[in-house]
């Protein structure tokens, strides 16, 4: 690693320490009275500078012709494995066209926290050793906007321009799609237990019901928690045209139904475990995860859409300043928009498969699938499904802020 | 002692060592400096740096219009009344869970430790076994365990029906996701941390002290309370700070069994402040605070009842 980097002389890394030496001698100032124990160099390693602090990343050196590699940090689940779970067959398929050995890697568990992990090494266009990183919409908008990332080439990926859904090429976080391509992308709805709740809901309000009291559960994602609040008032989650009032009439709602323990807990992916103890009978839940349960838990939920509609989410692929494989990352980004490929993760990860052309190739693969509306959308659903706009920074620090004291934290 | 008849003291002392044996001396104290560098290093590294950048950190400054995650160094003090003013009911309450948890645990684990530790001391074979079965949750993952007990607490587990069923709790309560959850939780996990210490010194205790204590007409109770108890305090001490300290900053078990509501512990606030909202100066200033307030506490404790055994 080291030496590929200082064997290029355009590298990233020595050019904005450079630049930031030269850009900060005020910072240095006040340092240097903080005094003793090389606090610089501590300081500078704890993450504080944004894009802001004005120097402008450019990616490192392509060298992507002679090193046949990649590396890729995934979520958990995310990508068909064999049999015996030790090796991913479209990934193999991959290697035997290209001749590109991929290093795939189970690394990102959140996107808060492995923002937290990286945010200082991509900050500075350092490597952080993968190639491609696969975060959710806002955040994904968050590192494009302070610059992280690389921009891709559309002429290298005619499968990507040619099959990827029409309402995902034009995302206000990332137009055109210059930087990321979408990866796998779900719905936030409500879900609950048919047995045990036969009444069965329609609207987020209908969450509120007395007979629900303390077994309704929530997600901590706040786009997907709000976002349905907010659809549920009437608001369109996607227009520009809302802002603090009807973000604030929501909260109120939020808290409202935590102080009063109508709300048992907002959580993360631990609700899946509320669900099947039966802590929680109903909630605020994502398709993927319902799917997968239904599938290992003999079909006990059922998840819609709102009618005042859900959110629509996906997670984004991207490239990192520092990656020096660009174009084999947009070769990898390419043969995952094939259809029969795309049909083979869509048929083991169970979210809605971005890509055009799928659900035909799913015929060979699992017929069953086919029709199902939780991979393969209606253009019903999808006319349901909101995409969250994306936030100023001052809007996306004051709302998490506020989101994160409604929830107790 | 006067300070001239010390300082006689001093003179008359060193004149009664050879010049060898103040070589071996000077060498010995040396030799100690050696041996305590790895641990300075290490702490250094490890403490006291974080300390410092944790401290600066809390001054940073967010400049105008900044980027998320952006802060510049500055004087900011502002930044502790802000948090302190915000958060004090959760530091509170950690507190007063930790507290509640080392009671519980000090309770439960008295009894243990003194039966192993005592009663059993004829029996290695018994005793041995005992030790590993209280050791071996240590074995398996902190947050597995914790998982666990969120199944064993479930609304339709036994526990809660059976506890319905004899009207113990209403028709609609439940057990998980509740402060109690949360405290049986911390008791739960730091058990073991009370109960190793107070073995330990339970151990060294000499029976014929109680047998004694017996000769001389003291009832059993009387016994425990003059012979035994005393005897145990530098591990009783131990014990209660190996919970407590850790207990106040925990927030596994308030996220995986608490609410929303009235559970949340400073260390979950600590978290969330980091890298949900992505407040650094925020959240290094509620470490400080945390900090500085574990250390006021330990501190009133010692001085209260700090034994001589242990420092």
């Amino acid at each position: 690693m080291t030496a590929r980097r200082s064997a290029s002389p355009q590298d990233p890394l020595v050019r904005a320490l450079v630049q930031a030496q030269l850009a900060r001698p005020s910072r240095r100032a006040v340092l240097a009275g903080a005094g003793a124990l090389g606090l610089t160099a501590v300081l500078a390693a704890c993450g504080t500078k944004g894009s802001g602090g004005g120097v402008k990343l450019t990616p490192a050196q392509d060298l992507s012709a002679s090193k046949k590699e990649l590396s890729w940090a995934n979520w958990t689940l995310y990508l068909d494995v064999s049999d015996d779970g030790k090796t991913y067959p479209s990934l193999e398929e991959f290697t035997r066209r290209t001749g590109i050995t991929v290093n795939y890697s189970e690394d990102i568990d959140g996107n808060d926290t492995y923002y937290g992990k990286v945010q200082e090494q991509l900050s500075r266009g350092q490597s952080i050793g993968r190639d491609i990183i696969t975060l959710t919409d806002w955040m994904a908008g968050r590192i494009i906007r302070q610059g992280w990332v690389q921009e891709l080439d559309h002429t290298r990926m005619p499968h990507v321009d040619a099959n990827m859904l029409e309402n995902l090429k034009n995302v206000d976080f990332d137009p055109g799609r210059k930087h990321s391509v979408t990866w796998q992308t779900g719905y936030a709805g409500i879900c609950w237990n048919k047995a045990k709740y036969p009444k069965g809901l329609r609207t987020v309000s209908d969450l509120w019901a007395p007979d629900l009291k303390g077994r309704v559960t929530a997600l901590d994602e706040m786009r997907d928690t709000m976002g349905l609040l907010m659809l549920d008032q009437g608001t369109d989650i996607s227009s520009p045209d809302w802002g603090d009032e009807q973000f604030e009439n929501a909260l109120e709602t939020l808290n409202q139904q935590v102080q009063s323990g109508q709300i048992r807990k907002v959580q993360g992916n631990a609700y899946k475990e509320d669900l099947i103890s039966g802590d929680a009978l109903a909630g605020i839940v994502w398709s993927g995860d319902i799917t997968q349960l239904n599938f290992e838990h003999d079909n006990q939920w059922e998840f819609v859409i709102p009618e005042a509609g859900g959110t629509l989410w996906s997670d984004n692929l991207m490239v990192p300043m520092a990656s020096q494989q660009l174009s084999n990352c947009e070769k990898l980004m390419d043969f995952y928009y094939e259809p029969e490929i795309a049909a083979q993760v869509a048929a083991y990860v169970n979210y809605i498969c971005p890509v055009k052309g799928a659900q035909q190739a799913m015929e060979k693969i699992d017929p069953e699938l086919v029709n199902n509306p939780l991979i393969f959308p209606t253009e019903a659903d999808l006319e349901k499904a909101y995409v969250f706009r994306a936030l100023t920074p001052g809007e996306e620090s004051d709302y998490t802020d506020k989101f994160q004291t409604a929830i107790g934290a | 002692m006067s300070a001239p008849a010390k300082e006689a003291r001093a003179v008359e002392k060193v004149d009664l060592r050879s010049p060898e044996e103040i070589r071996a001396e000077k060498k010995k104290g040396r030799m100690g400096a050696w041996l305590i560098l790895p641990g300075m290093l290490y702490m250094a590294l490890f403490f006291a740096a974080p300390v410092v950048v944790l401290l600066s950190m809390s001054l940073f400054v967010k400049p105008e219009g900044a980027e998320l995650g952006e802060f510049v160094p500055g004087w900011n003090f502002g930044t502790y009344a802000e948090v302190w003013n915000r958060y004090w009911p959760v530091l509170l309450r950690s507190f007063v869970f930790a507290l509640i948890a080392t009671v519980a645990a000090l309770i439960i684990a008295f009894p243990m430790a003194y039966l192993v530790a005592v009663r059993l001391r004829g029996k290695p074979l018994l005793k041995g076994i005992l030790l590993v079965l209280l050791i071996a949750p240590f074995f398996s993952s902190f947050i597995l365990r914790t998982q666990a007990w969120k199944q064993i607490l479930a609304d339709e587990g036994w526990i809660v029906q059976t506890l319905k069923a004899v009207a113990i709790l209403p028709a609609d309560g439940s057990l998980t996701a509740t402060p109690f959850a949360v405290i049986c939780g911390l008791t739960y996990n730091f058990l073991p941390f009370m109960m190793l210490p107070i073995y330990a010194s339970l151990e060294r205790l000499d029976t014929r002290l109680l047998e004694a204590s017996g000769d001389l007409y003291a009832s059993p109770a009387q016994t425990f309370m003059k012979v035994t108890l005393p005897q145990s305090m530098p591990g009783v001490f131990a014990g209660t700070l190996l919970t407590f300290i850790p207990a106040a900053g925990d927030y596994v078990n308030a996220a995986i069994l608490g609410n929303n509501r009235d559970t949340s512990m400073i260390g979950q606030v600590i978290d969330s402040r980091f890298f949900k909202v992505i407040d650094y100066p925020g959240a290094a200033a509620l470490s400080f605070i945390l900090m500085v307030c574990i250390l006021i506490l330990v501190l009133i404790y010692i001085r209260r009842f700090g034994t001589k055994d242990l420092f």
